[in-house]
């Protein structure tokens, strides 16, 4: 067979399409190679006799619809027809499925960021045109024609003055005996019929009849199940336990302490659970956070008049100040929230004296591997990492040191000999487990001048570094600023000619992570809300004040005019209804979203209808984009109206979905979504819907009651948590 | 298994049934729902003792036949033809509350839905298609 690793190089624009250089692994760099029937010129794709055309995703499937994202790409090059696509998650290997979004020096397989689309899309656009070349050659020699006369259209090869017609399937065989090509031409996006078209979800069907297979429903032969006993305190470790009443419960086969506390093995999930209940442990507590987040805001309080570390700098501020007519200042205060993913954390291990498997929703698998390889001591060439679907992740998935792996890893050991087990989190473990976005404070200032300009722009952050101590702040940490917590307020997009943003970042023992959408979770909010109290104040006009400040940026302004004329911005409205607006960028994608919100009995804000314009690009599956976006204005809608964590005494107090509220469906306003055509290579969609719904809403609640929302969530209006 | 397991765990560790999903324990999530001679209940906190005797249906057996399996037939394709779905673990049980609403109520309002459906949580949010994908499922039975 000839060689398939080429390092193929090209340039020039050729007719319509392009003409790109490129390198593509190797389709097997180890072990099970292909029956040679199969077309398998890379990592990306395999062709069968069959007729079946297997997308491999180096990106997890946790929601977000990537796996018909990456297969829509690349069948778009290949012109298969999309009835014969299929979709498998990649091994773990960074080699061949790196995410390209890093840049060269990390070679790192990952989801997350926003980036999977983005990074995918040449690597898969090219992946499908080679291999569209190689069926297309083997036509052509088959019916000793020329390849220039031959057409490709819906998994079907054609040659018209002949009449000849072969499915890829047909072809596959022959088409593996080919040399993959030296160059490949990529379609002019106007002759796309995927892209930008309607493609359906993958994975629609088997998550309607039961079938899909998450990490929670992998069965193995005498598998156990796994349920861990952690401190209450962060922090605190195990003294001592006793684990005589646990053991006697009916199915309980082994007690074990792990790093993180001590496991209660049983043959099924609920003899886990109930053996847990009457594990005593003894936990030493002398290293815990005691704090509540009550301690933390008035620590924050006195932070936020402190200088803190530079994270943006321009012009003069203190003159500037000096210098407004009038200056306004206000301070906004962010609670602790869990992800919650409805699958809560687990992870299987199959452990056998030479090798083991292990089964999960892995967002990191380079980092997966390394870590169980490292925990239960064998080469990583022994370990295999089975990525399933992930029932929602929101970041929970992408912990730096694998700390899910590190557990389930470590109670397969602490079992001894050849053993399967899962882990299971419950709900209550996921919720008071931690890796919470962290709680921040928000100190902002701002000078007007005396025709409501503003001319000074002072903002400090408060709040814990996600990245500190983690092999993440190699990349995230420059000067003392950790850039998770300013984006989206160090490189706000308004043309003011004095700014400062700065940032403290004390250390406290809760452990936090980033929660979808990062840093603008809370940076949209704060720059976005003041910046209505601003325009409030000077009585301007929310959208004028803000396009006049955005004449640079026209994707901001694409999208804000967008919304604003879709929501009839300015028209007027029913009695008790008031709107609001809010743009924000990040990863890639620029959105604004338009609130219409009335008021509740309860005195809470109820939002009626939100309308969303976004700008990501060109939208490799429309529908895909139009549904993150309803779901990410859920997302941050619930959060904002009820969700938070707080701790009293270095205890978590909610425990359930009955005290952690998110959004229902009574609660869901209507979404309409409208997409800015656009030409660009594709960005995020995963995250940059969720920033702009909190400020919105709170920006309409300030039209219609002329009062600030300053502390999240908005069920504090009404005195406290709702249930 | 002991009589206090709830009929959720019977299902998936003893049976294999595995559609039918944990997402709370409590009662409060909805992702465990399953009917019990035709009424959606929530399979976490049902002893598997009170299911003896009568008729569970899971997602599994949910198109199966007779009343409920042609109901349950029309909202599967509704969710996907409006490819209601992200990441899709809540909706096992979003389908199940929602084949018990429109076998009781064929067309229902959006009072209806709200009332029949808010008990069933989904994290990625996918109400609106939720919503619209009961509508047309009950457009079509």
């Amino acid at each position: 067979m000839p060689s398939r690793r080429g390092f193929l190089k090209g340039a020039a624009a050729v007719g319509v399409g392009l003409v790109v250089g490129f390198r593509l692994e190797p389709a097997r760099a180890q072990a099970t190679s292909p029956a040679p029937a199969v077309l398998a010129p890379n990592a990306f794709v395999r062709i069968a006799p069959d007729n079946t055309v297997t997308i491999v995703a180096k990106h997890l499937e946790m929601g977000q619809g990537v796996h018909t994202g990456l297969a829509t790409i690349l069948a778009e090059e290949l012109d298969a027809d999309w009835s014969q696509i299929r979709v498998e998650a990649a091994p773990a290997d960074a080699k061949r499925y790196h995410n390209l979004a890093w840049g060269p020096l990390i070679s790192v397989q990952s989801t997350g960021g926003s980036n999977s689309i983005r990074n995918s899309w040449e690597q898969l656009r090219r992946a499908g045109a080679a291999a569209r070349a190689m069926l297309v050659a083997a036509a052509a020699h088959r019916w000793s024609v020329p390849a220039t006369e031959i057409t490709v259209d819906r998994g079907v090869v054609s040659h018209a003055p002949s009449g000849r017609r072969a499915t890829f399937g047909e072809l596959a065989a022959d088409a593996a005996q080919q040399a993959p090509p030296a160059k490949v031409t990529l379609k002019d996006p106007k002759d796309f019929k995927l892209i930008g078209h309607h493609a359906p979800r993958v994975d629609s069907r088997p998550k309607t009849d039961g079938s899909a297979v998450y990490t929670l429903d992998v069965r193995r032969p005498d598998m156990l199940t796994a349920v861990i006993a952690r401190p209450p305190r962060f922090g605190a470790t195990v003294r001592s336990f006793d684990a005589t009443a646990a053991r006697r419960v009916n199915g309980v086969t082994d007690v074990v302490q792990v790093p993180s506390g001590v496991a209660v093995v049983a043959k099924g999930t609920w003899a886990a659970m109930k053996g847990r209940r009457v594990l005593h442990v003894d936990w030493d507590e002398g290293a815990a956070e005691r704090r509540g987040t009550e301690d933390l805001y008035a620590h924050y309080r006195t932070l936020a008049v402190q200088p803190g570390a530079v994270a943006h700098w321009l012009g003069d501020v203190p003159a500037a100040m000096k210098g407004a007519a009038r200056v306004l200042e206000a301070v906004y205060e962010f609670p602790y929230l869990a992800h919650a993913p409805m699958e809560t954390l687990d992870c299987v291990v199959e452990l056998r004296p030479d090798s083991c498997d292990i089964w999960l929703g892995s967002q990191i698998p380079t980092l997966d591997h390394e870590t169980v390889a490292s925990v239960v001591g064998l080469p990583q060439r022994k370990v295999q990492v089975h990525t399933l679907l992930a029932g929602g992740s929101f970041g929970r998935r992408s912990t730096a040191r694998s700390e899910l792996v590190v557990e389930a890893a470590s109670v397969a050991k602490a079992l001894g000999g050849p053993r399967t087990v899962k882990l299971v989190w419950t709900r209550e473990d996921d919720l008071r487990g931690g890796f919470y976005r962290p709680l921040y404070m928000h100190r902002l200032r701002a000078g007007l001048d005396a025709a409501g300009n503003i001319v000074a722009w002072e903002h400090r952050i408060v709040g814990q570094s996600i990245v500190a101590g983690t092999p993440a702040a190699i990349l995230r940490v420059r000067g003392g600023v950790d850039l998770t917590s300013v984006e989206g307020a160090a490189n706000l997009p308004y043309a003011i000619p004095n700014m400062l943003v700065d940032l403290h970042s004390p250390t406290v023992g809760i452990p936090v992570l980033w929660w979808r959408a990062v840093g603008s979770t809370h940076t949209a909010y704060s720059t976005e809300a003041f910046l209505d109290e601003l325009a409030h104040a000077a009585g301007r006009d929310p959208l004028d004040l803000r396009r006049a400040m955005l004449a640079r940026h026209p994707r901001h302004r694409g999208v804000l005019d967008l919304a604003a004329r879709q929501a009839g911005w300015g028209q007027p409205l029913p009695a008790g209804r008031a709107r609001g607006i809010a743009v924000h960028e990040c990863f890639g994608s620029v959105v604004a979203q338009v609130a219409e919100v009335s008021r509740d009995p309860d005195g809470l804000p109820r939002v009626e209808r939100v309308v969303c314009a976004v700008d990501c690009g060109i939208a490799v599956n429309p529908d895909v984009v139009r549904s993150q976006m309803e779901g990410s204005i859920g997302f941050g809608l619930g959060s904002a109206l009820w969700s938070e964590i707080t701790v009293v005494d270095g205890l978590v107090q909610q425990s359930n979905f009955h005290d952690f509220r998110i959004l229902r469906i009574d609660e869901m306003p209507r979404v309409e979504v409208h997409i800015v055509p656009s030409a660009a290579p594709p960005t995020g969609v995963g995250e940059p819907g969720v920033p702009p719904i909190a400020p919105a809403v709170a920006n309409a609640w300030l039209a219609l009651t002329g009062k600030p929302v300053r502390r999240l969530p908005f069920s504090r209006l009404a005195g406290g948590a709702r249930t | 298994v002991d009589a206090d397991t709830p009929l959720l765990w019977a299902l998936r560790d003893e049976l294999g049934l595995t559609g039918t999903k944990y997402g709370c324990g409590a009662a409060q999530c909805g992702a465990c729902t399953v009917h019990l001679d035709g009424q959606a209940i929530r399979s976490c906190v049902t002893p598997v003792t009170a299911a003896e005797g009568r008729q569970v249906t899971t997602i599994e057996g949910a198109t199966a036949e007779g009343t409920t399996g042609r109901v349950a037939r029309a909202v599967q394709d509704a969710w996907n033809r409006l490819d209601v779905v992200q990441c899709g673990f809540c909706q096992p049980g979003q389908i199940m509350s929602a084949v018990a609403l429109l076998s009781a109520i064929p067309r229902p309002t959006d009072a209806d839905i709200d009332a029949a459906m808010t008990g069933n949580l989904c994290r990625c949010a996918t109400y609106q298609r939720i919503r619209a994908a009961i509508h047309e499922a009950g457009k079509r039975l």
